[in-house]
């Protein structure tokens, strides 16, 4: 076969773990986004309501880097205070949304028998509907108004957290952990809040993490609607829906947003996943 | 000599919808003595661990009835099954899953102890005489289950079975997972204890290693497709089988 | 006898952490080799290295491993695909799972022989079952006709045998193939791999922790603890006259039945 010979020495590439890296990343890019719409006032270059007819229309320049709309309001100004109500809203919306379905999935899942049973076939005829369709007719039944498109998206949005609370308790329920919890003398209410939650809380907020883009595309789309906030209240959607006649020959005052919508759905959704690798301990290693 | 558990006629039958019922446990009964070291052996799918999480009230009997120092625990729940937690404790079969991830052994250890209303200084004190009476240093109190050994980790396991010093210590594959070194460990501290606390102490060591049955029981039931086939004295059992079964188990062993 | 597997001086790293330090042995035709180790001693890593399974983070990055004058570690992944089944078969500790589990047993074994050969259906049932009534098993029809779920845990890891089998490999590389099992049933299994390899003359390299199933099946045995080298010899030399304490003391923890 062979001869005496030295062994073959091969290098190998060593991969390094860039979870963290993007977890400072993209946690930054998302805490600059926050910090923008907490102090939105201070940053904006013109005042956002101030009409300047002689100025209307105008294309991006240097004094006016988004351009104006028709009233000759400043677009980049009115973008920046959009922020508040648009993100916001949207983290309002997604923290209400995590805290009922989880509670509503952990109670089925912890309970069962029939409660389980009710409440699971409830969350299953809000999921059978399509979505925005009926976030909209519960926005039009309520009438339009910020406040009423938050609970319009919260009715057609928990049966998803319930549905996951559910089955992670589940799963939590049948662990060697929770049985000697249980042989520990523990009550339930200290093993939910001891035991299950701080065990399944990591996959719910991963997918309100991810879920923070689409909601805010949903909240935007019900502005753009008409039925979430009103002019001349600075919001995302309702910007873009404005300006939306106007979207050939003044192209930017429409783009604005809707650039504003883009990048800060793209920060969010990066952020989810980065903090799904994050928390999952394969990726992370002991 | 009253027995510390007696089990009468237990009974477990499975029903699922569109399936025939299974007959998982089938009218057992044994009784386990002070200081008596019981070893309960059987295959995969004989019943072992259904036994034992009718006993630990895991899951409902569907008949028969569990006693435990002479108490009917059969259907007890609530804070009556509390009580009979301070009795009766167990160590499960993987060590690292028995300790929730997300909190320290320590506080493992101690859950029974706070449960049971001693205070948070008491409770530090006894967590660290327990992990010292099982071959651990009190520093481990503040490890996570994913920070130590599989051994480590079931001492840890044992310190907070024996917390509540029950007279009852249920062992469900308590050593199968572990390499054959760290077994031997874990079945010398726990021939420690057995000698430290005497009759205060009886075990039931659920296993399916025949060999360790032999080294480490007083007593053994045989159980296959959910009955005992045979019982007596481990060395008696192996050298002598009487059922066709437990013949085969001996037989098939390297 | 001549050689017909040789690791040299292999050193296997994960992300640049060395997890095998400088293990060589040499598997001749017709040995059964067993590697014995406690958990993370590194024993299934090395077959692994072999097959070339260790992963996208995994590399033998010192030493050679000579098959049949070809340096398994150099070579790529579609020539290891052509030597893997034909020249090197390997059995899983739930061989089960490695089957799918809505399709018959015949048909998977059919599809894994015509990736590396063409056969017809009906040399490949007559060749099937021939081969499952030579390695022991009744009515291999019905076998061939099950589903994996229709069968129990033993009869799945020997059919698993049979189907690394049915290609005729030179090594059958087998990771803990009776740990999953009990005790009745292992030794069926361990029967099995030793008329394949009375019937065949196949090698086997046999990763287990179990000393028991080494002592009843394998001619030389390597004790691994931490990634090296503890002990390497004759399995009866070894088991019963240990020169290293960690072999001594790994013989002492093993139960013995004392009947």
């Amino acid at each position: 076969m062979t001869a005496m010979r030295e062994p073959t020495v091969r290098i190998q590439k060593i991969r390094k773990d860039t979870v963290r890296t993007r977890l400072i990343i993209f946690g930054a890019l998302a805490l600059i986004l926050l910090l923008c719409s907490v102090f939105c006032e201070h940053l904006t270059p013109y005042d956002p309501y101030l009409q300047d007819l002689k100025n209307a229309k105008a294309p991006p320049s240097p004094e006016h880097l988004f351009g104006t709309d028709r009233y000759g309001r400043d677009m980049l100004s009115r973008v920046i205070v959009g922020s508040r109500t648009s993100i916001f809203s949207t983290l309002l919306l997604v923290g209400i949304v995590t805290a009922l379905g989880t509670m509503v999935g952990v109670f089925c899942g912890w309970h069962g028998k029939w409660i389980d049973t009710v409440l699971m076939r409830i969350s299953d005829m809000f999921l059978a509907f399509p979505g925005l369709v009926f976030a909209m007719a519960v926005a039009g039944v309520l009438g339009g108004g910020l406040q009423n498109a938050i609970i319009a998206l919260v009715a057609i949005s928990w049966p998803k957290y319930a549905r996951i609370a559910r089955s992670q308790t589940l799963a939590q329920k049948e662990t060697p952990y929770l049985n000697a919890a249980r042989l520990s003398g523990s009550g339930t209410w200290k093993m939910i809040f001891k035991h299950i939650l701080p065990n399944i809380i990591g996959p719910i907020l991963v997918t309100s993490m991810l879920d923070i883009g689409t909601m805010m595309m949903e909240l935007a789309g019900l502005s753009f609607l008409g039925l979430g906030a009103k002019p001349p209240t600075a919001e995302w959607g309702s910007m873009m829906s404005d300006a939306r006649s106007l979207l050939s020959s003044v192209p930017w005052v429409t783009l604005a947003p809707g650039f504003a919508i883009f990048v800060s759905v793209m920060i969010f959704n990066l952020l989810g996943d980065t903090i799904r690798d994050y928390a999952d301990p394969k990726s992370r290693g002991r | 000599m009253e027995p510390v558990l007696k089990v009468e006629n237990l009974t477990k039958v499975f029903t699922r919808r569109g399936q025939p019922a299974f007959t998982a446990v089938d009218h057992i009964g044994f009784e386990l003595y002070p200081g008596e070291c019981l070893g309960l052996i059987g295959e995969s799918g004989s019943g072992k661990t259904t036994v034992v999480n009718m006993i630990t009230r895991l899951l409902d009997s569907t008949e028969g009835r569990i006693l435990l120092g002479g108490e009917d625990i059969t259907r007890l729940s609530g804070k009556g099954l509390r009580r009979a937690y301070r009795e009766m404790q167990m160590v499960f079969q993987t060590p690292a899953d028995s300790f929730d991830p997300r909190c320290t052994l320590g506080d493992g250890i101690g859950e029974s102890l706070r449960n049971n209303g001693m205070s948070r200084a008491e409770t530090k004190q006894e967590v660290a005489r327990l992990l010292t009476e099982c071959g651990l240093t009190p520093e481990f109190a503040s490890r996570y289950p994913h920070q130590v050994s599989g051994g480590q980790c079931q001492r840890a396991a044992i310190a907070r079975a024996l917390a509540v010093r029950p007279r009852l210590l249920i062992c469900d594959e308590a050593t199968s997972s572990l390499d054959v070194t760290i077994q031997q460990e874990i079945l010398a501290l726990l021939n420690d204890l057995r000698r430290h606390h005497g009759s205060e102490l009886s075990i039931l060591f659920i296993c399916h290693d025949i060999a360790l049955v032999q080294q480490f029981c007083s007593r053994v039931l045989v159980l296959y497709r959910g009955r005992i086939v045979e019982q007596g004295i481990p060395d008696e059992v192996i050298c002598h089988p009487q059922d066709p079964y437990t013949r085969r188990l001996i037989e098939s062993i390297l | 006898m001549a050689e017909i597997l040789k690791y040299e001086h292999v050193d296997i790293s994960y992300n640049g952490v060395k997890v095998i330090r400088d293990v060589s042995f040499t598997v001749d035709e017709g040995e059964i080799l067993g590697i014995v180790g406690e958990s993370g001693s590194g024993k299934s890593t090395l077959i692994k290295a072999a097959m070339g399974l260790l992963g996208e983070t995994g590399l033998v990055t010192r030493g050679d491993i000579w098959y049949k004058g070809k340096n398994l570690p150099d070579l790529s992944a579609a020539e290891l695909r052509r030597l893997n089944g034909p020249e090197l078969g390997m059995i899983f500790q739930y061989a089960g799972s490695s089957f799918c589990p809505i399709r018959t047993v015949g048909a998977q074994l059919y599809e894994s022989l015509t990736e590396h050969e063409s056969v017809s259906r009906e040399e490949f049932s007559r060749r099937a079952a021939a081969l499952l009534e030579k390695i022991g098993f009744e009515n291999a029809r019905r076998i061939l006709d099950s589903y994996p779920f229709e069968l129990s845990g033993g009869m799945q890891q020997r059919v698993g045998i049979a189907a690394a089998m049915l290609l005729n490999p030179s090594v059958l590389l087998a990771d803990e193939p009776t740990s999953a099992l009990d005790v009745s049933v292992q030794k069926q299994v361990v029967e099995e791999m030793l008329l394949v390899r009375r019937t065949f003359g196949t090698s086997i390299v046999l990763v287990t922790h179990n000393i028991g199933v080494i002592g009843a099946m394998a001619d030389r045995v390597l004790v691994m603890k931490n990634g090296e080298t503890v002990e390497y010899g004759e399995t009866q030399q070894v088991l019963n006259h240990p020169k290293e304490d960690y072999t001594r003391l790994l013989m002492s923890a093993v139960p013995k039945l004392e009947r």
